[in-house]
């Protein structure tokens, strides 16, 4: 993998612990056992491991029964009918459902190893490491170069910012259209260089993981193609999780792919979504092993 | 498709557009919404013209210069001095004291309120400190007076004030304007798209930072529209300093003497026995005509940011 890092990254990740290029140095404070590190390469490494993970925002669950692991360096889409729990599971992931009065997380979420929900860890340590782009950019009021300092900035890592700053932006593929104008407001970005800029603005505090929510929704395709593209890149260096509607890009850009479904309770109106099947992209898209997954990956529902 | 379809659905509703029918409900309640909002135009105009005539017979009598620089304020002494110094200084005063109390107390309650305070909590103290800017400020004023400034500063703190002072008047005055800063800061740090906190949060920032570095930035012009709403809110105060800073019109800018402002003069000197028609009498239109630029002032800049802040998101 390291062969495909690019100059500066080097520099950046000198400090990691050998072996580390996909976590980050502050990445090592989660990962207790020591067997993660040591072994780097072998074949398939969990980042988060989710084991019958249940998310409520009332008396009943939002979404349930959702069993399976993130790899290191791929990409995970997840997909289902809309009301199945996607941005409700992916939110869980760094601890975002905290923000919300009322939602509970139970099951395990194991994030290297380590339980996320665990009483010490901190959230905001959490969401350092596990970056999130949302579904609608939501750039700050701010200029392009201080929407992508904003977080180096809070996180007091000061120095050298005008290099964290063109990094992010190069990682992003933004920096030739915006190295001319990077004080001026980000609002006045169109809708795809406003998304990549919240994905800059991600990679610019180094995080583990990203978690993307339907980032391509509210962009054309050709901007979806560059951020499509962009995924691919990243996944050298990063875990991607990918909330998607869009089967065509769940299975040209994902690796694995979660199947999400919604049931209706019988006695009220209750919808639950659950897992059906977690499997290899390909395997869901040309051989699914349940007969909702292929209804839905053909389009026959949904 | 949406467009299409509601245009189908409305062609199907109405089968006959022809048969147009005079609604004399709504004639009835739409005259009466006109006649509110002219009897309030009407009233403004009314209040500024009664306002303009005996200002400018005044300047016939005293010169707009003498009145705006002269340091000497005794109008109905003999001879009498008509330098309005003595109580802008007063009003300065007191409005700087009660602005120092008010920003951050005001701010820091709402931030409170709207980054921190759960649902609930914002449900109950949000009404209650409303409830809080409607208490008169006469009630305000006699405890700065009884209890503030025998108590507090004097008892307290060993202050050596005057028993009518600056300071109490102005601290008292400062806490009654923290529930206008506090409501409509908190407004406005609301109106910051949840969007943008889970952008920072997504971050790592702490709940401080988003406070601090996204959303209070984000709603600027509305806190500064709520600081600039309580300056002109202090600037017209008249009940507290009256009664709290007592009626001495002085140059000095020591807060623990009496002092006199723009609005203590007009209550003190238009419940007292000047003649009407007599230089004396217009001078209370003159001041009354001062402080109303300085509020108007204070409000168009007020509405000016506000209306900044409502373009960058709706
Ligand atoms: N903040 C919230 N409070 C209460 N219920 C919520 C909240 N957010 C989501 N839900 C509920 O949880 C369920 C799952 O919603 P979620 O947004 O996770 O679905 P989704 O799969 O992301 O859908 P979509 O594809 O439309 O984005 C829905 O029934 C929704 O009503
Ligand atoms: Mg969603």
């Amino acid at each position: 993998m390291a062969e495909h890092v690019t100059e500066p990254e080097d520099k950046q990740r000198e400090a990691a612990p050998a072996g580390g290029v996909g976590i980050p140095d502050q990445g090592a404070r989660f990962s207790r056992d020591g067997e993660t590190e040591a072994e780097p390469r072998r074949p398939r490494e969990a980042i988060f491991q989710l084991e019958k993970v249940v998310v409520s925002y009332g008396p009943k669950p939002a979404v349930r029964d959702v069993t399976f692991d993130v790899g290191r360096n791929e990409i995970t889409a997840l997909i289902g009918p809309s009301g199945c729990g996607k941005s409700t599971l992916i939110r869980c992931l760094n601890r975002m459902n905290d923000l919300i009065p009322g939602a509970r997380v139970e099951g395990r979420v194991l994030y290297h190893g380590e339980d996320l929900y665990a009483p010490n860890v901190d959230a905001v340590e959490v969401r350092k490491r596990i970056g999130m782009v949302f579904q609608k950019p939501n750039p700050f009021p701010k200029s392009i170069y201080d929407n992508i300092a904003f977080g180096p900035r809070v996180l007091g890592r000061k120095q050298n910012l005008d290099e964290t700053v063109e990094r992010a932006l190069t990682q992003a593929a933004l920096w030739d259209e915006v190295k001319d104008r990077l004080k001026t407001n980000a609002f006045g970005m169109s809708g795809g260089q406003q998304q990549r800029l919240c994905i800059a603005r991600c990679l610019a505090v180094n995080p583990d993981v990203i978690l993307m929510d339907e980032p391509c929704s509210a962009l054309d395709p050709i901007s979806t193609g560059k951020i499509e593209d962009l995924m691919m890149e990243l996944k050298r260096e990063y875990s991607i999780v990918i909330v998607t509607h869009n089967m065509q890009q769940a299975a040209r850009v994902s690796d694995k792919t979660a199947f999400f479904t919604v049931e209706l309770a019988s006695d009220d109106d209750h919808r639950t979504g659950r897992v059906v099947e977690f499997d290899d992209t390909e395997k869901i898209f040309t051989n699914p092993a349940d007969s909702r997954t292929e209804a839905y990956v053909t389009g026959k529902v949904g | 498709m949406e467009a299409g379809s509601t245009t189908a659905a409305g062609a199907r509703a109405v089968p006959s557009l022809g048969a147009a029918r005079r609604r004399y409900g709504e004639d009835v309640v739409k005259g009466i919404l006109i006649l509110a909002t002219f009897l309030s135009i009407l009233t403004t105009t009314g209040i500024v013209v009664a306002l303009l005539v005996p200002t400018i017979e005044f300047f016939g009598d005293v010169g707009v210069w003498e009145f705006l620089s002269g340091s000497k304020w005794t109008p109905l002494f003999e001879p009498p001095s008509f330098g309005v110094l003595p109580l802008l200084v007063g009003t300065l005063l007191t409005t700087g004291i009660a602005m120092l109390v008010a920003t951050p107390l005001g701010l820091g309650a709402a931030i409170y309120l709207s980054e921190y305070a759960r649902p609930r909590v914002r449900k109950t103290i949000k009404p209650a400190l409303e409830i809080l800017a409607g208490v008169p400020t006469i009630v305000f004023g006699y405890f700065a007076l009884t209890f503030f400034t025998p108590e507090i500063l004097r008892g307290l703190f060993n202050a050596d004030v005057n028993i009518f002072n600056v300071l109490a008047a102005g601290i008292v005055m400062g806490f009654m304007i923290v529930p206008t800063v506090a409501s409509v800061a908190e407004d406005a740090m609301s109106a910051v798209p949840q969007s943008l906190r889970e952008g920072a949060f997504g971050l790592g920032a702490s709940k401080l930072s988003v406070s601090l570095r996204v959303v209070f930035p984000a709603a600027l012009s509305g806190i500064v529209a709520a600081i600039v709403l309580g300056v002109s809110r202090a600037i017209g105060e008249t009940m507290i300093v009256l009664i709290a800073a007592g009626q001495i019109a002085s140059n000095s800018i020591d807060p623990r003497e009496p002092h006199y402002s723009l609005a203590s003069f007009i209550g003190a000197t238009a419940k007292g026995d000047v003649p009407t028609g007599s230089t004396e009498y217009k001078t209370i239109f003159a001041v009354g005509m001062l402080l109303f630029v300085l509020t108007l002032v204070m409000n168009l800049i007020s509405i000016r940011f506000v209306r900044k802040y409502r373009q960058v998101y709706e």
